[in-house]
């Protein structure tokens, strides 16, 4: 992994994003565009001009989900020290994940359309609207004519594309991958959808507290957007150009629950499935990964279930965090965002805190890592993910 | 030229983001980097900030800024 781009709650760019989710502090707040919605605050990305950033013709052409990725993918590609001018792109591949698409493009032109009728409605709504356009759009930004698709898991959606986008590069596809994922869906509609299931805390009164993972007073996750672009190569070949790897995805598993639309299989067997698959495709024993980046929604049902899997798989040794507490849950982008954030921990011998984590459950038997960041040297590193629709993705990091 | 190229300027620059200086009357849409989709887009912006309408057939016969004003002013355009 020889790039890195993030553009989430915590921030515009890398450093930004390292600095706060470190800081354990929460990025809820109150929402004005959910005004009248039963949950009306999240974790948006801060300042993200879009026609700053990406010019007024992208600022009105894309969708904010596309719009979070290419910042994202600039970042990254730079970072990786590549010349998209000068590379060879029918051998660079795009995969990200996506769980929703453009919601907000979707909210409005329905509403153009009771409002208005079917003849006002934007002919930019489908170019706009469809998940698949941001790897599209990736494509057309940076001239990478390789395999190019969005992997759809819900919430497991960037970590599914990291797995699969690893898996084309050791395939001999391509050469280079830019891969992760990315959600705008803090939309009135979708957040009205995640209320009415009882997905999200109702903590009104005092957002900055709703999102604790494996906390007792947990009471669902905050929604958030963000992106987060990974640049992959086969190591040798960023050995052979003089590439610095901030770290290797070592293994990947994946699995599905097959038991239920949404809860998570109490027993975890999915879960164990996956984790269990990525430990043996990175060829490690359980007892050698010393730091977990949970999925660690802040529902009640997931981090208990997800607690009793990684102490059942990994035993007691393991430093777990969930970073959902600073960002809140970034859906499709989520996945990706943690296992940046995973590589940024081996990368800096720290492990980031678990926000909010005031008292921790007791029915979770983990070293729950909370407060302030903790000093650690890591070897491996694993970044778990859970999709709506009991799909399960598991990356396995180590140093670089 | 008349206050129907001023509005229909207007509408370029803050709707489409199309830079001021590009905007000529012999201008096409092609200059201007405007693409097919984007065409039925500023169609719809006429309509509702001129009060009228391009039809796609009328769309299709269209080359420069000067025709597409020409057009909005025959078909009754009010700014």
């Amino acid at each position: 992994m020889t790039g890195l781009g993030l553009v989430s709650p915590a921030g515009i760019g890398v450093p930004a994003n390292w600095a706060r989710v470190c800081s354990g502090e929460s990025t809820a707040s109150t929402d004005p565009d959910l005004a009248g919605i039963m949950v009306d605050f999240s974790c948006r990305v801060p300042g993200f001009d879009a026609e700053a950033l990406l010019g007024r013709k992208h600022a009105r052409r894309l969708d904010r989900f596309v719009q979070l990725a290419v910042v994202a993918a600039r970042e990254a590609i730079a970072d990786a020290g590549l010349d998209p001018e000068s590379w060879d792109g029918g051998r660079v591949g795009v995969v990200l994940g996506c769980g929703m698409g453009g919601s907000s493009t979707w909210e409005t032109q329905h509403r153009r359309l009771l409002e208005h009728g079917p003849g006002k409605v934007s002919p930019m709504l489908i170019p706009m609207l469809v998940p698949n356009m941001v790897a599209g759009q990736l494509a057309m930004e940076f001239g990478a004519t390789g395999p190019n698709l969005v992997t759809a898991t819900a919430c497991a959606s960037g970590a599914t594309a990291i797995g699969v986008a690893r898996d084309l590069l050791r395939s001999g596809a391509c050469d280079i991958m830019l891969t992760g994922g990315t959600e705008a869906g803090v939309t009135p509609l979708s957040i009205a959808g995640f209320a009415q299931m009882g997905a999200l805390s109702t903590r009104r009164d005092d957002p900055a507290s709703a999102s604790r993972p494996f906390d007792v007073a947990r009471d669902g996750f905050v929604a958030a957007e963000a992106a987060g672009i990974l640049v992959l190569e086969r190591p040798e070949d960023a050995r052979a150009r003089g590439a610095r790897a901030h770290a290797h995805i070592a293994g990947y598993g994946a699995s599905a629950d097959g038991f239920h639309q949404t809860a998570p299989d109490p027993e975890g067997r999915g879960a164990e499935q996956a984790i269990r698959a990525a430990l043996a495709d990175a060829g490690v024993a359980p007892s050698e990964i010393g730091h977990v980046n949970a999925h660690g929604t802040s529902t009640p049902l997931n981090d208990v279930a997800e607690a009793r899997v990684l102490r059942r798989v990994l035993g007691e040794g393991v430093a777990v965090t969930s970073t959902k507490g600073v960002t809140g849950h970034a859906l499709g982008g989520a996945g990706a965002i943690e296992a940046a954030y995973t590589v940024l921990a081996i990368e800096h011998g720290q492990i980031p805190p678990t926000a909010n984590l005031d008292s921790q459950d007791p029915e979770i038997d983990l070293d729950i890592v909370a407060k302030s960041p903790r000093e650690q040297h890591l070897e491996l590193a694993m970044s778990d993910s859970f999709g709506f629709g009991g799909q399960n993705a598991v990356l396995v990091v180590s140093a670089g | 030229m008349s206050d129907v190229y001023d509005r229909v300027k207007e509408l370029l620059t803050d709707k489409f983001g199309v830079p001021e200086e590009d905007i000529r009357l012999e201008a096409t849409f092609e200059d201007l980097d405007l693409d097919s989709l984007d065409l039925v887009e500023f169609a719809l912006a006429t309509e509702e900030e001129l009060g009228v309408g391009i039809s796609d057939d009328e769309a299709a016969e269209l080359e420069t800024l000067a025709d597409t004003v020409k057009l909005l002013e025959s078909k009754g355009a009010t700014v």
